[in-house]
């Protein structure tokens, strides 16, 4: 499954660790949040940077805390149909300010990249291989927005606004 | 009339153009039928029993002669000559190929259109009073609002993968119109003690096979605060709203396991982190959105114009004016509503032929504007009493003068068997045979005011729960059966309707309707007593003691 990130392919650097399997002794993990919660002082300490899959069913409250900490969280798409993701992914960046690498994981498809890039994700673990290949011309597929959204992409209405200004103040 | 400018016209062409390349993907296969599904849903295409079903949304109701002129065209072109007006203010077609798709999408969208969001588990096409802007009495223009929440809910990044579908409806209007209670989200603009406009918010109507009317989560919103409170409901709906079941999605069904209270309680909470963000709406953004609303400069014209006196002597006019014809705010002029309930014809049907002779009449009586209510009726919003009489021929001459406006053959219908493969029972022929039975127009107008809504499944598309009769397709053993409920309404003081007694076969559907029409007329308390008070006031028991005694 390719990852997308920063708008192109990447080798993913982090490891899927299974629940039941040992934590490697170094390098880069993503663990579930299940494990992740069972002992996060131990799991943060050891060497390599830390990634948690959070479910797209429980508060990302509960992980706030730890957030300045992690270098990945992964937000799971069950189906691309189950859109709870979005939220989470919204709350994540806007509200407690995560910036780290937010990854959208799960049934992520092509149609999806717009809505995920203005929710505030920035690496994608893609389903197909062409619709990897096709991310950056669907990144671009559209250039106008009627929605804020903390990708600082400028609405509509603002846009207008603007226009309105620069032409009262050039009367 | 809105004008899109270039933001918008850009927005719908590059929606077009992503569309058309999934529709190509989906034939070269790239795509499954699975994923498709969901990409053509939220673009309005629904595969019906048929065919490819169409559905294009028109905002508010509102359409310019141009618009309505593309409809026709796309009609003619890519369908079989006629369109379908429906209960959420959308004209349908029936016959669309697949391939053909983003064309018709890109001829519409040369005139403003779109179809996006017409369908899907999505926030749906934004409906209003059919009357927005020309009603006598109206708070303000609410379409200035629901052209804001248009913008807001298109392409939302967050809320386009809903547990369910999401309605909404606004009215400023005293008399409901728009049917708000009975929609995921309804607004009601009215003024606070201070005289400072805001919106009444109602949340978790809907009908369907649950159906509920909507309650009341804050009284006042004011109008700057209107996209944040918005986005605080519909946050709390994404992540909360039940997934597991289909059919206990829908917000209503977490209004009501949350209870209205423990509901507001989490929006208001979500509401005061996001109340002062990008979000609010300042009065010079809504004035700019405004600016973009063209109204028709009225003359100075009487309100009795000898072309109306002379016009009077004429019975047949007089009968069409005193059921179609309703005040405008404006001295001189008048709404004029457009049947498309013919006798004997499938409701809110209307042919090509038929849009672009409305087009045409719009433009030389109406200042080029057309409305769609969510009764399946058109209306010409700014008719110069003067050119009644001759607005009158025109119209009869195309079909669509039929005197039935308000009354019993005034009929609401979904698609049902003829067209929907969800559909239990046909609608359209029980909705045609009704007609043929209340042709008679001396009677239509002496039962007075009475709703029949039919749907041919428990969806409710024809919105028979809020019907004053209501007429439901259920399947037994193989067979069509029809549930009958009376006493519901859709307007300000909306109810759901009771049950009358065991479904019918199709065949008795419309005699047990003429008995109910029978026994309302000899229980109503005087002539002017209309159906759903008899209803009221009497309970169902005396209408079912009729009905089922002889059956």
């Amino acid at each position: 499954m390719p990852l997308v990130k920063n708008g192109k392919i990447a080798t993913d650097t982090f490891v899927h660790v299974a629940d039941d399997a040992e934590l490697p002794g170094d390098g880069a993990i993503l663990v579930s949040a299940a494990r992740f919660l069972e002992n996060p002082e131990a799991i943060l300490r050891r060497p390599g940077k830390t990634g948690v899959i959070w479910p797209n069913n429980r508060d990302v409250d509960d992980l706030v805390q730890y957030l300045d900490r992690l270098a990945v969280v992964g937000l799971v798409f069950p189906s691309f149909r189950d859109g709870r993701a979005y939220s989470q992914a919204r709350l994540l960046r806007e509200r407690h300010g995560f910036r780290g690498e937010l990854r959208a994981t799960g049934q992520v498809l092509r149609d999806q990249f717009m809505f995920m890039l203005r929710a505030g994700f920035d690496a994608f673990e893609v389903k197909k291989e062409a619709d990897a290949d096709a991310f950056a011309n669907t990144a671009k597929r559209y250039s106008v927005f009627y929605q804020p959204t903390g990708d600082g992409r400028l609405t509509a209405l603002h846009q207008r606004m603007q226009l309105r200004h620069s032409e009262s103040a050039s009367q | 009339m809105y004008a899109y400018d270039e933001l918008d016209r850009t927005l719908i062409n590059e929606r077009v153009s992503e569309f058309r390349d999934q529709v190509k993907r989906r034939l070269s296969g790239e795509l499954t039928e699975d994923e498709f599904k969901m990409l053509r849903l939220q673009n309005g295409v629904y595969l019906q029993l048929h065919a490819y079903m169409f559905r294009v949304a028109i905002p508010y109701g509102t359409l310019s002669s141009k618009q309505l002129r593309r409809l026709a065209h796309v009609a003619r072109r890519y369908d079989r000559g006629y369109g379908h007006f429906t209960t959420r203010q959308n004209i349908q077609f029936n016959w669309i190929k697949l391939a053909e798709l983003p064309d018709a999408l890109s001829d519409l969208a040369e005139v403003g259109i779109h179809a996006m969001q017409t369908s899907g588990n999505n926030t749906r096409n934004v409906t209003s009073d059919q009357w927005a802007g020309v009603a006598p009495g109206e708070i303000e223009d609410p379409r200035i609002w629901s052209e804001l929440l248009r913008q807001y809910t298109t392409l939302h990044p967050e809320f386009s993968f809903l547990p369910r579908k999401f309605k909404f409806a606004i009215t400023a209007s005293a008399h409901d119109r728009a049917a708000i209670k009975v929609h995921d989200i309804g607004l009601r603009l009215h003024k606070n003690a201070a005289g400072e406009t805001g919106f009444e918010v109602l949340v978790g109507g809907g009908l369907g096979r649950t159906p509920f009317i909507g309650k009341t989560i804050k009284p006042f919103v004011p109008g700057r605060d209107l996209l944040s409170y918005v986005e605080a409901i519909l946050r709390v709906y994404n992540q909360y709203g039940r997934r597991d079941n289909i059919y206990k999605a829908r917000i209503k069904i977490l209004v009501h396991e949350l209870g209205i209270e423990k509901f507001a309680q989490e929006v208001e909470e979500e509401w005061l982190q996001i109340r002062d963000s990008a979000l609010t709406l300042d009065a010079s953004v809504v004035e700019e959105v405004r600016s973009r609303f063209s109204y028709p400069v009225y003359e100075k014209l009487p309100h009795m114009p000898d072309e109306l006196k002379k016009a009077a002597h004429d019975p047949l006019f007089e009968r069409w004016r005193k059921n179609s014809v309703f005040p405008h705010k404006v001295p001189g002029y008048a709404i004029v509503v457009l049947s498309l309930k013919p006798v004997g014809g499938p409701p809110g049907d209307a042919t090509a032929e038929q849009m672009d002779a409305i087009a045409d009449l719009a433009d030389k009586y109406s200042f080029g504007e057309i409305r769609v209510g969510h009764e399946q009726n058109l209306a010409l919003p700014h008719v110069a009493r003067r050119d009644l009489p001759v607005l009158w021929q025109a119209l009869d001459k195309i079909g669509v003068a039929t005197p039935n406006v308000n009354l019993v053959s005034d009929i609401i219908a979904c698609p049902g068997l003829d067209y929907c493969s969800l559909a239990n029972a046909r609608s359209i022929p029980i909705a045609q045979e009704l007609t043929r039975r209340f042709a008679n127009h001396d009677t239509a107008n002496l039962i007075g005011r009475l709703h029949i809504n039919i749907s041919g499944c428990i969806n409710a598309c024809g919105h028979h729960h809020v019907g004053h009769i209501g007429i439901l397709g259920v399947e037994k053993n193989g067979e069509e059966f029809y549930q009958i409920t009376i006493g519901g309404r859709a307007d300000e003081n909306a109810e759901v309707g009771t049950l009358i007694g065991p479904a019918v076969k199709y065949g008795e559907v419309a005699d047990v309707i003429e008995d109910i029409v029978e026994a309302y007329l000899a229980l109503r308390a005087r002539p002017d007593e209309p159906f759903v008070d008899t209803v009221k006031r009497l309970g169902v028991e005396p209408f079912r003691e009729r009905v089922y005694a002889t059956r």
